[in-house]
């Protein structure tokens, strides 16, 4: 039982079974679903307010979704320390700068692959915000409180990911 | 810090702890995915649903949680989902398993990927009342969750989920992929 502490890599059913346990621990103890990218547009708020804090404290969205340090932003540090835990425990936590997969198609030029990954990431982080969730709000904890517009979103966010993965590997 | 901070700190540990073991922190794992060449994102997401939605349902019908579901619509549902999509296939990663991937050292994910989320995510802040009045007022769906829009009980429909979730899983298993 210890020893899965130190294991590269679990079943993949065991990982998924003790997600969905946590998503149970986060309604009862939290009453609030996993959720990941506010927390995103949290900080992208705080790091604004640095510059411009009453233009942040104007906008419309920011009276909605407040820029400061709550239960998510915390939970989404907790995932950047788990994964560091688990990875220095398997001994496979590694400072790499392209994935294997990129490199092998596009080379090893650490700028386009930083650069595809941004544009990706301002994509993504307009997308998250514009149907209010991520993989994990609306794919984990929407899907499995059966939320319509949850099932709509993932099957949104797994078709274009799907096209646009194809169209880029098949340049 | 609040209890509150400290539960969410601790949830994302266990949550971080359970995408890298589950392999989904990785690029390569959620490229593959999306090539539809590995199924390891589909089997950790399937299963943490299945666990999720029966644990959860069970909950609330025993009056210890809400849930909480809001209504969707095709502007913010659909085009939202599509262009999160879009960002998916580009950056392979999504905004948990971006920190997953920074946790276990890959700096892409973090001057790439977090810096772009972030950017998105402020792009949206910013035009955010415009977006709001002209498309994600589009087509609002009717209801908030499938059990209305099916006019079932909700332990009709989960049953239903549980066993076509596990039939997709036994045929990803079924096929060895």
């Amino acid at each position: 039982m210890f020893d899965l502490l130190f294991e590269t890599q679990w079943s993949p059913y065991l990982a998924g079974a003790g997600i969905g346990i946590l998503l149970w621990c986060s309604f009862l103890f939290s009453d609030r679903p996993l959720g990941c990218s506010t927390a995103f547009s949290k900080t992208s708020g705080m790091i604004e307010s640095l510059f411009c804090p009453d233009r942040v404290k104007n906008k419309e969205y920011y009276k909605l979704v407040p820029p400061d340090i709550d239960w998510q932003w915390m939970m989404v540090l907790g995932i950047i320390v788990g994964s560091f835990i688990s990875s220095s425990l398997s001994g496979t936590f590694q400072i790499s700068f392209i994935p294997h997969t990129f490199q092998s198609t596009f080379g090893d030029n650490l700028l386009v692959r930083l650069g595809i990954a941004l544009i990706g990431g301002i994509f993504m982080g307009l997308g998250a915000r514009w149907s209010w969730g991520c993989t994990s709000g609306h794919g984990i904890s929407g899907v499995s409180q059966l939320s319509l517009a949850s099932l709509i979103a993932i099957m949104g966010f797994f078709i274009a990911g799907i096209v646009t993965a194809m169209l880029l590997y098949a340049v | 810090m609040g209890l509150q901070k400290i539960i969410g700190l601790i949830i994302g540990i266990c949550f971080g702890f359970c995408l890298q073991k589950g392999g989904v922190t990785s690029y390569d794992t959620i490229i593959g995915q999306l090539l539809l060449t590995d199924f390891t994102v589909v089997k950790v997401m399937v299963t943490a649903i299945i666990v999720g939605m029966i644990g959860i349902h069970l909950m609330k019908s025993l009056g210890m949680i809400e849930f909480h579901t809001f209504k969707g619509s095709l502007g913010s549902s659909v085009i939202g989902g599509l262009i999160f999509g879009i960002g998916f296939g580009l950056l392979g990663y999504c905004p948990g398993t971006v920190a997953g991937a920074i946790g276990q050292g890959q700096i892409d994910a973090l001057l790439g990927g977090a810096v772009g989320i972030l950017i998105g995510t402020g792009i949206f802040a910013h035009y955010y009342p415009f977006i709001d009045e002209k498309i994600l007022s589009i087509g609002v769906f009717p209801v908030e969750t499938i059990p209305e829009l099916m006019h079932l009980p909700r332990w009709v429909i989960v049953p239903a989920f549980v066993g076509a979730l596990s039939g997709v899983l036994w045929f990803i298993q079924m096929q060895g992929l």
